[in-house]
């Protein structure tokens, strides 16, 4: 019998622990870097209120009646542990959602840092420290174990695979780049090299853009995008697998807002992929499990699923961020041998990756406002606001 | 094409903007007719310039600026004391002689001591006129005061006459809007610009010898250049560097620039305590001028109300970041620049420590402002306006 092919649907739901407007005035005396008054566009009250709103209810909703109406819909999530904070205190109702989504059984949750961190750069303990923190936040929730690991922003690397692979993860996701897969193509599952069982899903970006970016965009010449003509596509794709659809949750209400049409794609979709019997749809750990590598992928440099570059420049391209984050990370050990949880916590949260991209100047400078996706006037901003909160740590952290 | 001054012989900002307007214009084709209150000899082909006065330039450049001056000296030395608007009336008088014999098809006046003149000019011929501010009497006097009733009357007056008015930056449009009621849809904006290569490159040893060395010592030096009058803020510079100074103790304010405020500034430092670490270097010129830029960290220009302002585009070029107002028409052309409101000193005070914490944040901000300054360029502004003059002698040769 020859093999069914599916989709894999992967959602990343992510939001930061944004910085108030926090001044000198402020280093010193007060120390709730996080807590912007609730109309201020950096409130995270707000901005979960908002998007739980506009996204997470309807779209949880979306999905619970397709898992509810076709036995073979499937998909997997990746939820960062500042976010269920964030639900848990402000938007219950939303949390509450992606439990029955997760309920239902067909729903897999992807492992990562807690915090949404690029610790695997800088720290190795605090990347296991945080990855371990979000596992048990992930059983308290939802009562499972991720088997499948990500890591932040999907970056990805050799040393990133070998990890996971020692850690006993089933599956590791990872951008399909063109310059890593060469002539190859995504829709196959790949082995890491120098690792013995886990597996590498990519992401066909191609296609993932298509719903995560262009969908709303009246200049595309594919526009409007319907569920036939994109399960069309992938029923024209011959020799596959595995269509890896990965995005940003948020793309369904929050960057593709509902008069967009996104939500009616997503409901009339998986019905369309599914009028073929050999179709359906597979988790991420599901896949791993279903398909045999066909090649093994090496990757010595680091990728990521962001920009034309695909890789850390975002977070790490400019001195203001490199010297930001290395601030941030010579406090380790005052801060943890401090044994101050608070204290801990809120360098944690510093860590969160957004803090960083935020002060990213590349497309400031093109003039591309739009695809700034910041809560700041500037960069500048951004950077100031951060090491302010930072100067102040490093007093309460008694560091020199 | 009505003017006040030309460079060399400008006070400031103005004399500039025009000088490299026209000559970006004529390199499209405008002939220009420029006419100037004063005599003098400048070296420029690419126009015609007239002189309004007889007025002997030497007089002008005595007074340092032309607009606070009485005493008016005539070629011939006769000495005779005449206000501002007494030589704007001269000016008026002496465009109406010169215009019998200049062909134009359009009236291009820059600010309002033109404007008596250009409205005349527009009542004898008919011909159709622009009125370009780069400032308003609101402007230099503040809000508050609004400044003499005599200049808003001429700016007021002139503007509804004219067919077309010019801003050099929407905070200017905005400003003539909410001062005289003057339809939006009658303004366009054309932001003012840089001529990059018009800078004098830097030359030897810093003049400020005493801020290399404490620079050598771990000092930082963030610096001010203007005239030190109530529409620059500087006040609440001051105010704001109390509390950098609080946190950074070896930070120095460098004060570049004279005007009525200099005693009360140097009052308000030692009020607040922090006289040592401001430097008071009155106005100046070239080497002293150009070097206080270079040797800054950081340039400050606080603004209560700048229809534009040169001065944070000078620091660029000259390898310094700038904090400007958001108050200012240049905040509307650089992005990599730090922005604040003039009144909000605590913010101030915020992004100045900022800066001299981190040489991360200067050098980017810098890197990505030269970028911008790099890219800057007379030819768009020069574009606008020729659309313009042939948009409006269509339309009147139709009328």
């Amino acid at each position: 019998m020859s093999q069914q092919k599916s989709i894999v649907l992967y959602l990343h739901v992510h939001q930061p622990y944004r910085i108030r407007h926090y001044t000198i005035f402020d280093a010193g005396s007060k120390h709730d870097y996080f807590g912007a008054d609730y109309d201020d566009r950096r409130s995270n009250e707000q901005i979960a209120h908002k998007v739980a709103a506009k996204s997470y209810i309807p779209t949880n909703q979306k999905l619970l009646e397709l898992l509810h109406r076709h036995p073979e819909f499937k998909l997997s999530l990746s939820i960062t542990g500042t976010v269920l904070e964030q639900l848990q205190q402000w938007a219950p109702g939303a949390l509450k959602s992606f439990q029955e989504l997760v309920q239902t059984g067909r729903v897999e949750i992807v492992g990562e840092t807690y915090h949404h961190s690029l610790a695997f750069f800088y720290s190795q303990a605090e990347f296991e420290m945080q990855v371990q923190m979000h596992r048990e936040k992930v059983q308290e929730l939802f009562g499972v174990t991720p088997q499948v690991f990500r890591n932040t922003e999907l970056s990805y690397n050799n040393d990133l695979a070998y990890w996971a692979d020692r850690a006993g993860y089933k599956a590791i996701l990872a951008e399909g780049w063109d310059p890593v897969l060469g002539w190859r193509s995504p829709n196959f599952v790949y082995r890491p090299t120098y690792t013995n069982n886990i597996r590498l899903l990519m992401k066909n970006y191609k296609l993932s853009d298509d719903i995560a970016f262009r969908f709303s965009n009246r200049e595309w010449s594919e526009w409007p995008l319907t569920a036939d003509k994109f399960t069309h596509w992938l029923s024209q794709s011959g020799d596959a697998t595995n269509f890896n659809l990965f995005m940003d949750y948020e793309t369904f209400g929050e960057h593709q807002w509902d008069d967009s049409g996104i939500f009616d794609f997503l409901e009339h979709m998986p019905a369309k992929w599914l009028e073929n019997p050999e179709h359906t749809f597979m988790t991420v750990s599901e896949a791993a499990d279903a398909y045999q590598p066909v090649d093994q992928v090496d990757v010595p440099h680091t990728t990521t699923w962001a920009d034309t570059e695909r890789d850390l420049s975002a977070w790490l391209g400019n001195p203001m961020q490199q010297q930001a984050i290395e601030a941030l990370y010579e406090l380790q050990t005052p801060i943890i041998k401090s044994g101050d949880f608070a204290l801990i916590e809120d360098w944690r949260r510093l860590q969160t990756s957004d803090h960083f991209y935020y002060m990213c100047t590349k497309w400031f400078n093109d003039g591309d406002i739009h695809a700034y996706f910041s809560p700041y006037e500037s960069p500048y901003e951004a950077y100031t606001n951060f090491m302010n909160a930072w100067h102040d740590l490093r007093l309460r952290a008694g560091a020199q | 094409m009505l003017g006040w001054e030309l460079p060399p012989h400008n006070s400031g900002g103005l004399g500039v903007a025009c000088y490299q307007l026209c000559k970006a214009l004529a390199s499209k084709g405008a002939e220009i007719n420029f006419v100037l209150p004063y005599t003098a000899e400048h070296n420029i082909e690419f126009m015609k310039i007239h002189a309004a006065h007889p007025q002997d330039v030497s007089a002008v450049l005595k007074a340092g600026i032309a607009y606070d001056s009485f005493k008016y000296v005539k070629n011939t030395g006769e000495v005779e004391y005449i206000d501002i608007l007494g030589q704007s009336a001269i000016y008026e008088k002496a465009v109406e002689r010169i215009i019998e014999d200049a062909e134009f098809n359009v009236i291009h006046a820059h600010d309002w001591l033109t404007c008596r003149a250009a409205v005349r000019a527009k009542q004898l011929t008919g011909k159709p006129l622009i009125v370009h501010i780069h400032s308003i009497e609101s402007d230099r006097a503040g809000i508050e005061h609004g400044g003499n009733p005599l200049v808003r009357e001429i700016e007021s007056m002139s503007m509804m006459i004219a067919d077309k008015i010019i801003a050099v930056s929407n905070h200017t449009k905005k400003s003539i809007v909410r001062e005289y009621g003057i339809p939006a849809s009658k303004i366009d904006v054309v932001h003012n610009s840089f001529d990059t290569e018009s800078l004098v490159p830097e030359s030897g040893a810093n003049a400020y010898k005493y801020l290399t060395k404490m620079k050598q010592d771990g000092y930082k030096v963030v610096a001010s250049i203007g005239r030190l009058t109530i529409q620059k803020g500087l006040p609440n510079l001051l105010t704001a560097f109390k509390e950098v100074v609080a946190r950074e103790p070896k930070s120095l304010l460098l004060m570049v620039g004279s005007g009525e405020q200099y005693y009360e500034l140097i009052n308000l430092a030692a009020q607040l305590g922090i006289s040592k670490n401001v430097i008071f270097t009155d106005f100046q010129r070239g080497k002293g001028y150009r070097d206080a830029y270079s040797i800054a960290d950081l340039f400050v220009m606080p603004s209560v109300s700048e229809p534009f302002g040169l001065t944070p585009l000078e620091s660029i070029g000259y390898g310094t970041p700038a904090l400007i107002s958001r108050q200012s028409g240049v905040a509307e052309v650089i992005k990599n620049c730090l922005k604040v409101d003039f009144w909000d000193t605590d913010e101030m005070a915020n992004q100045i420590v900022s800066v001299l914490r981190s040489d991360a944040l200067r050098d980017e901000l810098h890197r990505n402002s030269l970028s911008e300054y790099e890219r800057l360029t007379w030819d768009d502004s020069a574009d606008k306006l020729f659309n313009l003059y042939a948009h409006h002698r269509t339309e009147a040769l139709a009328v």
